[in-house]
């Protein structure tokens, strides 16, 4: 944000502007940025995940839009949900309805404006950024039952329910799975935690006390997929029983921004486990060794896709659990393994 | 089983229109929260009459009606009509035509359980063994095309022959596909027979007790899912299947009961494997012949009756025909497998959760156009 | 067991209430009296000898001056298959389920009522099954009247 402040004061006349509002603009610059970024990941990662699926399935997957490999077909897809009608269901809960869809994408992209891109580029590093990930991110939640209740139809009611349990189930292993790096490094800011890994791969917290945050960053992991109802966590939207759960209803853009949500919400796991675990922008080997050449936030974001892409190849390899199945898996797996991993870094941090 | 309910019970319709009723059936499901207290089967949204339909045209045009019915398996449909009409007239066909057929019948069985391996997972939840499967069940489809010019409903078997001999060169495609498909059998199986999760969905789900499964008529796949070792083909063979060396998979209940959702899955897997045994010695056998041989001018069976069973991919099917030596069936009923299974439901599912009635409704591979005719 | 020894068994067992075996037929089969088919169905299920727990095909058929009910059993246990029917007058036909022997029973007794009015008494769900439950006339008897509209709408 330093930087874009800086950017800005060589604009004629930016200094003209009155003292409160230019302290503004920065912000809302920088948060534009962030949000078209993600926004332009989100289209990738959809073209991806095409492409991995269908080279996973043995086809090709989109091939003409565009030319090169169909790049551009998740864009030709975004103009074709905008251009759809939208329809509102009659029996519907009108309000509730419409602002579902903008609520659950909110809490997706309003979490990134502390994730740290490079050791200059993020929006703020808050103190305590990781507590406001993971209340941001508890957004999307709301709106997926907001969605699931207005759409007045039975099958979006159950994946609204079946969202709920979900995702509040997962987040409790998650968020103690991430105290396994929290107390080492005794800050909950994104910055200084990757900030305390670098010098090289060794330095990073997936191999710090070895195994203990390794089996975090696991269980980090699995859980992260059940927050993002992703295969073999899909239960909300479970295409073979529950038609398309909390989305049954909805078409045309409204349906798009579910879409975006879901996959900006991938990014977003993805990116917290690379800023926590994999050593952020940080390079692979100490600086005095090979110098980085390549810039911290191509870094992360390649780090980011590699954790994309076992998202996507988990889901089209795995069936789906069932719902008891995942709570037990929440309960009394993951709870306790990761409670007893908290004990286990906590000694050894501050016996050895 | 009883089960106790908490609330209120909700009912949902599942169906007419849903991803995985396999067609268009109805499933009336009273819930309690994830429980389904009851699940009533509603059907008949495909009947077409076909029973009427055939007491109104001659016994040749009834064969592309049976395609229609199993439209999944058509080459076995009308391979059981022919028979029960050949038996019926005291036609005997020759040796190149009985092989032929049997290639063609267990072709359409690869085929059939294909897509009953392939949606199943699709049920439970992966989609790639879907795509997998349909990846070969094309390569049969072309073979067929390149057969008899259809790739779904064929109208290939004849009553007392074939509507074409196969062409030359095709025993070696068939050889050929056979050395490609059977180590994607084992591909499947690692994908999802063994799969973890998959196992832990299926292998304690819709349990099918040996006794209840003869009490409600179940047969085929389902039947020897819960380890009742009867296949048609070898206790009441026609075509000489006796013949032939081929084993008869039976449910063994590795992961739990015997008779659960996996166990009949993974019959039909094994059973892929033994059709590709079959067809090898088929195509072995193959003689010289002319396949419109015994083909009468004129079908006219004599008047009396007959009940015919074949060994389909989803059962046993049975043509009952009776004939008042007419030139069209005075009455034609077919005991349709998946309608017998689907009888069973209700029983099965009661008290299961409502992602296992999807596992065991997938777990019987029904074909609606066969259960509503 | 084959046919002939089935029949005389049957004979054997209830006598006059048999009305007539054909065992030669590719198809053998015995008329009895529609009175007694269930006592004969659950001897025909629960003998030792026989043991016809099967119940391969239920159906109806019209024969303009009469309508059978056919059933085609077999034996899981000892490979063999045998036929009953029973001749039912065609005003109001009815019988007794057979339900309670072969579940199975259950949905094809519905079939054969929907397609031909047969009336199994003491059905537990007797209701259309193909057919949707407004539908009028049994469609496959052989003076059906194939119906212009449904609801008002052209068929």
């Amino acid at each position: 944000m330093q930087s874009i402040a800086e950017l800005l004061g060589l604009l004629p006349g930016y200094s003209s502007i009155p003292e409160t509002y230019r302290a503004l603009i920065p912000v809302v610059v920088s948060c534009v940025v962030i949000f078209a970024c993600m926004a332009l990941a989100v289209l990738f990662a959809v073209w991806l995940e095409r492409k991995v699926s269908a080279h996973i399935q043995d086809r090709l997957g989109p091939m003409y839009v565009g030319g090169w490999h169909g790049w551009a077909q998740t864009l030709a897809d975004a103009v074709k949900l905008l251009l759809k009608e939208d329809i509102v269901p009659a029996s519907a809960d009108k309000l509730l309805f419409k602002v579902a869809p903008f609520v659950v994408f909110l809490g997706a992209f309003a979490a990134f404006v502390v994730i740290p891109f490079g050791a200059s580029s993020f929006v703020a590093d808050l103190n305590i950024g990781l507590l406001y990930v993971f209340a941001v991110g508890s957004l999307s939640v709301i709106g997926i039952i907001m969605a699931g209740w207005a759409s007045n139809n039975k099958y979006s009611l159950y994946g609204g329910m079946r969202a709920a349990a979900q995702i509040i189930s997962y987040e409790i292993p998650s968020a103690i799975a991430i105290m396994t790096v929290v107390i080492p490094v005794g800050s909950l800011s994104l910055v200084e935690i990757v900030n305390a890994q670098q010098g090289g791969i060794q330095n990073w917290f997936i191999f710090r006390y070895p195994p203990l945050v390794f089996l975090g960053f696991i269980i980090y992991f699995i859980a992260s997929l059940a927050e993002v109802n992703r295969t073999p966590f899909d239960i909300p939207e479970a295409e073979s029983e529950l038609v398309a759960g909390y989305h049954t209803e909805y078409s045309g853009m409204r349906f798009a921004f579910f879409f975006l949500a879901e996959y900006a919400n991938m990014f977003l796991v993805a990116s917290v486990a690379t800023a926590l675990f994999l050593g952020g922008w940080t390079w692979f080997v100490p600086e005095s060794v090979v110098p980085q050449f390549i810039p911290g936030p191509v870094l992360f974001f390649g780090k980011v896709l590699a954790l994309v892409f076992v998202q996507m190849w988990l889901r089209w390899s795995l069936p789906r659990l069932r719902v008891d199945q995942l709570m037990y898996l929440s309960w009394k797996v993951l709870l306790p393994a990761s409670l007893a991993l908290v004990l286990g870094v906590g000694w050894v941090t501050v016996y050895w | 089983m009883e089960v106790e309910y908490s609330g209120d019970v909700m009912t949902l319709n599942m169906g007419p229109q849903h991803p995985s009723t396999h067609g268009v059936l109805r499933l009336e499901l009273k819930t309690d929260g994830e429980i389904v207290a009851a699940a009533i089967p509603h059907i008949g949204y495909l009947h077409r009459c076909f029973e009427k339909h055939v007491e109104n045209v001659d016994y040749a045009g009834v064969v592309p009606y049976t395609d229609r019915m199993d439209y999944c398996a058509a080459m076995n449909m009308e391979l059981g009509y022919v028979l029960a009409v050949e038996k019926l007239m005291g036609i005997e066909v020759n040796n190149r035509v009985r092989c032929i057929r049997i290639v063609m019948a267990e072709l359409g069985r690869i085929a059939s359980h294909l897509i009953a391996a392939g949606t199943y997972g699709n049920d439970i939840g992966s989609f790639t063994p879907f795509l997998w499967c349909f990846r070969d069940r094309e390569r049969i489809l072309d073979m067929f095309e390149e057969t008899c010019g259809a790739r779904l409903l064929y109208n290939y078997n004849w009553i007392g022959g074939l509507m074409f001999d196969i062409k030359p060169g095709f025993e070696d495609k068939l050889i050929e596909f056979l050395d490609y498909f059977e180590p994607q059998v084992d591909n499947l199986n690692r994908l999802l027979s063994d799969n973890w999760i998959f196992i832990k969905r299926t292998a304690e789900v819709g349990i099918l007790s040996p006794e209840t499964a003869i009490s409600y008529g179940v047969t085929g796949p389902n039947l020897r899912g819960s380890g009742v070792k009867f296949d048609v083909r070898r206790d009441e063979p026609y075509l000489g299947y006796d013949e032939f060396d081929f084993e008869i998979p039976v449910g063994q209940g590795e992961y739990g009961p015997v008779g659960s959702c996996w166990d009949r899955y993974m019959v039909r897997i094994r059973e892929v494997k033994e059709s590709c045994k079959i067809i090898r010695q088929a195509v072995a056998k193959l003689t010289p012949g002319d396949v419109h041989e015994s083909i009468p001018k004129r079908i006219k069976p004599p008047a009396g009756e007959i009940y015919m069973r074949t060994e389909c991919p989803r059962g046993e099917l049975g043509y009952y025909i009776v004939s008042d030596g007419g030139l069209k069936p005075y009455r034609l009923k077919v005991k349709s497998p998946c309608f017998t299974v689907m009888s069973a439901f209700e029983e099965v599912s009661r008290g299961a959760m409502i992602s296992d009635v999807i596992a065991i409704l997938g777990s019987f591979d029904i074909v609606l156009g066969e259960i509503d005719r | 067991m084959n046919a002939q020894e089935i029949a005389a068994l049957l004979t054997e067992k209830f006598g006059g209430r048999i009305i007539e075996s054909k065992s030669d037929g590719i198809n053998p089969y015995s008329i009895v009296d529609p009175a007694a088919i269930l006592e004969i169905s659950r001897f025909l299920c629960s003998d030792e000898r026989l043991a016809l727990d099967h119940l391969e095909l239920l159906g109806g058929a019209d024969y303009k001056d009469r309508i059978e009910v056919v059933y085609v059993l077999y034996s899981m246990k000892h490979h063999h298959r045998y036929t009953v029917k029973c001749r039912l007058p065609r005003e109001n036909p009815s019988l007794q389920t057979v339900e309670s022997v072969w579940k199975v029973a259950n949905w094809h007794e519905r079939e054969a009522f929907d397609m031909f009015g047969i009336v199994f008494e003491g059905h537990s769900d007797l209701r259309r099954i193909l057919c949707p439950d407004d539908w009028e006339g049994y469609p496959l008897r052989k003076d059906y009247k194939y119906p212009t509209s449904y609801r008002d709408m052209p068929v």
